[in-house]
């Protein structure tokens, strides 16, 4: 499973990022985290708020931190 | 309630119980909420003169009195406001404010934009990922800047610390002025043919890269989970610069003597109003900070429309989303964007200075 947290580096994206490592790690399941800061690359997912999160390239979140609850339901 | 019980799955009769319960949780936080605030004035009253001995008239009386005043009430309309106004945004995503938008000719597009980028939610994080998405899909570039310059300028806390500390009418001024500053800045910087100052990556995209996101379907319990989300996002940020705007508000209230601004700021010094609005654009400040000191200022003789052009220009331009913007915008479309809207700014300024 591929988890990308797409955002410029706003403290916003930092957290959902933790969140989004934390929902992994305790779910205990096989997913690679990666953090997409280039813009022309969000901008391809089709995303116009920050920070977002994406499943498999599937967009779950968009301009919200998620709690780590929330992104565990996208990972099930 | 009047169909039969058996009719609901079990999961809808626990739904309804939950929002029966919200709607009984909302009513009597409402209830509470008023009674408190239609005593603010009567409780700060009390607690500077019978609890802290200090008379009204002193220097320091009067400043504790006000601060004690206006500060729990700012507080208090903030977290009404900002909660409403989460729920109002989860019916107006970007991806729906885009579709409205990308039809439409300019002018029409220019009004609908300025007006839509009140309720649309919009973070200066987020400006660049939303330029670009509404300008791949045809959206026009001044549309688009209609869009960008109404969005932070008129926002759920500018409106609320106006109303609080300025009353309906100066709150609808600035409400009115800035929409027309969106809305022509938007028209004119349309009219320039500016499209050529893009980064040429910009242009170079097509619409063909924008895959459509599909936004996620609230029900009632997920939008009032987003006003509390915005309560504690937004208050949770801009508490602190209510609280110090105030207290230095409250300092200028209680301090500097009355008409001791009249000669910088007032309506005779004619150079005040391009002054304020220059020294406005690099601050930034959200309008927690800028408005308890404006409206103290404004008690001292400053001039009505000087102290609305700087408030605008604080809010409106920032140093941080102009740097932001650069990665999309070439360094004369910035210009551009900041001359067109300063330019409004400082017109309105002189027009409230001579109408009021």
């Amino acid at each position: 499973m591929k988890v990308q947290i797409l955002g410029t580096g706003c403290p916003k994206c930092k957290a959902l990022h933790a969140n989004a490592e934390a929902a992994v790690k305790a779910l205990g399941v096989e997913a690679e985290i990666q953090k997409i800061e280039d813009i022309q690359e969000i901008i391809k997912f089709g995303v116009m708020m920050t920070p977002a999160l994406a499943v498999d390239g599937q967009v779950k979140v968009v301009g919200k931190v998620a709690s780590a609850d929330e992104i565990k339901k996208y990972l099930q | 309630m009047s169909a039969p019980v058996d009719v609901l799955r079990p999961d809808q009769r626990a739904r309804g119980h939950a929002l029966g319960g919200a709607i009984a949780v909302a009513t009597l936080g409402a209830a509470v909420w008023w009674i408190v605030y239609s005593h603010l004035a009567q409780g700060a009253a009390w607690l500077t003169q019978s609890v802290l001995g200090l008379s009204s008239r002193s220097h320091l009386g009067s400043a504790v009195e006000f601060f004690l005043y206006e500060a729990p009430k700012v507080l208090m309309l903030l977290v009404l406001v900002v909660f409403s106004v989460g729920i109002v945004r989860t019916f107006f995503t970007p991806e729906r404010t885009r579709a409205i938008l990308a039809g439409k000719r300019e002018s029409v597009g220019n009004v609908l934009a300025a007006g839509l980028g009140i309720v649309t939610p919009f973070c200066s994080c987020s400006a660049v990922p939303l330029f670009l998405g509404f300008v791949q899909s045809g959206v026009p570039l001044g549309v688009t800047f209609s869009f960008l310059i109404a969005a932070p300028m008129i926002n759920e806390v500018a409106v609320v610390l106006l109303l609080g500390m300025f009353g309906p009418k100066i709150t609808a001024i600035y409400f009115g002025t800035g929409l027309t500053v969106a809305i022509l800045a938007g028209w004119i910087i349309g009219r320039l043919r500016m499209e050529k100052h893009l980064e040429p990556w910009v242009s170079a995209m097509s619409a063909s890269d924008a895959a459509a996101t599909e936004s996620e379907r609230l029900d009632w319990d997920g939008r009032l989970n987003a006003g509390r989300d915005a309560v504690r996002e937004i208050v949770g940020k801009v508490w602190l610069f209510v609280v110090l705007g105030i207290a230095v508000g409250a300092g200028i209230h209680g301090y500097v003597p009355t008409n001791a601004l009249a000669g910088l700021m007032g309506k005779s010094a004619w150079w005040s109003v391009p002054l304020a609005v220059l020294l406005g654009v690099p601050m930034y400040s959200n309008a927690a900070g800028i408005v308890p000191v404006v409206q103290a200022l404004l008690g001292k003789g400053a001039a009505l429309g000087t102290a609305l052009a700087f408030m605008m220009s604080v809010i409106a331009l920032s140093l941080p989303e102009m740097i932001i913007l650069r990665k999309v915008l070439r360094p004369t479309l910035i210009g551009v964007f900041i001359a067109v809207v300063a330019s409004g700014i400082v017109l309105v300024g002189y027009v409230f200075n001579l109408v009021m």
